[in-house]
């Protein structure tokens, strides 16, 4: 497994970067925390699954990937979403159920989409986007373009037939697709060692002669380095790389879990290796951040979400007469 | 003389030449040409890029189709056999046919599969059933169901410029079936169901594999002095409810045929919809005539009296008109 100390990134970092680190994870560490908060006030419904604990992952890797490349991401995405660039006000508003929603109030907290940004959902069936994010990479390369197709999604997805289907023609055909694997130990409430034979599930990749890293998913600076390493190697045409990014969900899996199937002892000791506590002490004792930081960077962060509520909030609801749109292209409407 | 088969070839073909966004792909559809012959020596004309051997991983070719049309790309994935299709059954119904919602009208699919369905050649149960209705189920869907040889080799076009996924199903009896094809037949519209045969005393209503045993019983029928109309449904989604209603206004009476089973088919949609809209137009009740509560069994006797056959609709059509005649 990788960690920071192996990576050459740990030396490099100067104050803007360590800023841009520290504020992604911030920024949706705050976002998810106000989604909860809006959930228990009934403004939001449905399911909502909070990333809170998994933040290194999209703040580590995702900002290494260009425009021109594509995410396909799963329900647990409004920190992809977010760092992807997709506005804090379309996320909320969407998941307010607004027309000014990314999606028009069609899909909700499982189904962001924002195709002006390249980010494919928000897909709910697991391992469901594993095949639309090889077909992206099979239009790439039929189409000559040299873009990356990133597809995030999370262990519970490794069981699933069509993962092994998905992973097998991507190295049959070499295809340019960065497999990202956020391992956070639970398929909802079944732990990994409860249905995995194999708990390493990067040799499972592997195994499809697919290039394969396992890194630690609270250390942002390791999952950067990992993650450039292979967005370089699959952009350059050497195929597939599949990212093993072990982490932990510090909140329950969605609004309606209770966690009967998990100790607090366990939480709290994933707790103590939170990556923004981690990575905050890290860059303040090494001097690339100074102790006001964090706070200003919340600040700013809170700023943006209040402006994204007050935006949701100001959002009109479609109206019902347009209930059976976007259902066929409206040239070819039936 | 041409086949239906060469007919599907000659579309394929076409689409490969005029479109370079269009790659087919499946299983064995390149280098062993095709389960059914429909895409023999395309691989030899168009190389392996545009005619792409797949693993028999029927979620993650469809799955791929979805994503590369998504893209940009004109895919036309083929699976071997409706049965098969239930493999992949989750990208069509919760990728292909959801996103362009689910994402507020921001994704299309302009993606095309084309499959075998149907019985009459004792293969018995895991490749012979008609689910044609489950796919006709799915808002999203556009599901064509080509019987002639023009149809075979002018919808595949038409599907391919729609900008939603859109399913083919080949009944697999009709490959070998023989006819003309003008020689200038090209892209025909999809959006209307033919009448096949024009009649007064009552209409019969089939699609795909039973069409041409919906003209058969109308032959023996005029020996009795029955005059059928027999109607081609061509789409199943969505059905073309005029051409039925108006048929059915003039004959008064409505034989449908649908070798789906009888218990939630698409027989009994058609037969709802003219209950809907011509229910004071009906002088007898409406017949159906499906297959039986049975998965498709091997021996031929029973394959045979398992599915709707040509007496069958004969009987059905003679109880409809002498009942009430």
């Amino acid at each position: 497994m990788t960690t920071a100390e192996a990576s050459s990134d740990f030396l490099e970092l100067d104050r803007s970067q360590a800023l841009e680190l520290l504020r992604a994870m911030i920024r949706i560490r705050r976002f998810e925390e106000k989604c909860a908060e809006l959930y228990g006030a009934g403004k939001i419904r449905g399911f909502l699954h909070l990333y809170v604990g998994e933040e290194a992952i999209a703040a580590g890797a995702l900002p290494l990937l260009s425009t021109e490349d594509a995410i396909v991401s799963t329900y647990r995405e409004h920190g992809h979403a977010l760092l992807r660039g997709v506005p804090a006000g379309a996320i909320m508003a969407e998941m307010f159920g607004k027309a000014n929603g990314c999606c028009g109030g069609r899909g909700g907290s499982m189904h962001l989409f924002d195709v002006s940004r390249r980010f494919y959902g928000g897909n709910a069936i697991v391992a469901g986007g594993l095949p639309l994010a090889v077909g992206m990479a099979l239009a790439d390369r039929m189409q000559g373009r040299k873009r990356v197709t990133a597809c995030i999604f999370g262990d519970g997805a490794v069981a699933e037939g069509v993962f092994h289907e998905s992973m097998n023609l991507a190295a049959l055909w070499k295809l340019p697709v960065l497999f990202l694997c956020e391992n956070n130990q639970y398929a909802m409430g079944t732990a990994i060692e409860r249905y995995q034979s194999q708990q390493n599930l990067a040799l499972k990749a592997q195994s499809y002669k697919m290039e394969v890293e396992r890194v630690d998913g609270m250390d942002v600076l390791a999952v950067r380095a990992a993650t450039r390493r292979a967005v370089e190697y699959v952009r350059d045409g050497g195929g597939p790389w599949f990212i093993e990014y072990l982490t932990y969900r510090f909140r329950a899996h969605s609004a309606y879990d209770p966690e009967l199937y998990r100790s607090k002892e366990e939480v709290a000791r994933w707790k103590k290796r939170d990556p923004i506590v981690l990575f905050e002490a890290l860059a303040t004792e090494r001097g690339w951040l100074g102790t006001e930081d964090a706070t200003a960077l919340e600040h700013e962060s809170d700023e943006e979400i209040a402006a994204a509520v007050a935006f949701a909030e100001a959002g009109e609801l479609e109206p019902v007469a347009d209930l059976t749109r976007h259902v066929y292209a409206p040239e070819a409407a039936s | 003389m041409t086949t239906y088969r060469e007919a599907v070839r000659a579309a394929l073909r076409e689409a490969l030449q005029k479109d370079e966004r269009v790659f087919l792909m499946g299983e064995d559809v390149g280098r062993y040409g095709g389960s059914y012959a429909c895409s023999l020596g395309l691989l030899q004309e168009f190389g392996p890029e545009r005619v792409r051997d797949t693993p028999l991983s029927e979620a993650a070719f469809v799955g791929i189709g979805i994503g590369a049309a998504m893209a940009g790309m004109r895919p036309i994935v083929e699976i071997m056999t409706v049965n098969f299709s239930l493999l992949a059954l989750d990208q069509i119904l919760n990728n292909a046919a959801t996103l362009r919602h689910m994402s507020g009208g921001q994704i299309g699919v302009p993606l095309v599969i084309r499959m075998a369905t149907g019985a009459g050649r004792q293969v018995a149960a895991q490749h012979s059933h008609s689910l044609e209705n489950y796919y006709a189920h799915i808002p999203g869907l556009k599901v064509l169901a080509p019987a002639t040889l023009e149809d075979a080799r002018g919808m595949l076009w038409t599907a391919l410029l729609d900008p939603d996924p859109v399913i083919l199903f080949e009944h697999a009896t009709l490959y070998g079936t023989e006819g003309e094809l003008a020689p200038n037949a090209g892209a025909v519209p999809i959006d209307r169901a033919a009448v096949r045969r024009a009649g007064k005393d009552v209409t019969v209503i089939a699609y795909g594999g039973t069409v041409g045993k919906a003209l058969e019983a109308a032959r023996v029928l005029a020996e009795r002095g029955v005059d059928a109309e027999v109607i081609d449904l061509r789409t199943l989604r969505p059905l073309d409810d005029a051409t039925i209603i108006e048929s059915v206004s003039k004959t008064r009476r409505a034989v449908v045929v649908d070798e789906g089973w009888k218990t939630g088919s698409l027989a009994g949609e058609v037969c709802a919809r003219i209950v809907e809209k011509a229910f004071y137009e009906l002088d007898a009740p409406i017949a159906r005539v499906c297959s039986e509560e049975v998965p498709i069994p091997y021996a031929k006797h029973m394959e045979e009296a398992a599915l709707p056959q040509p007496a069958k609709i004969v009987d059905a059509a003679f109880a409809t008109v002498r009942g009430h005649g």
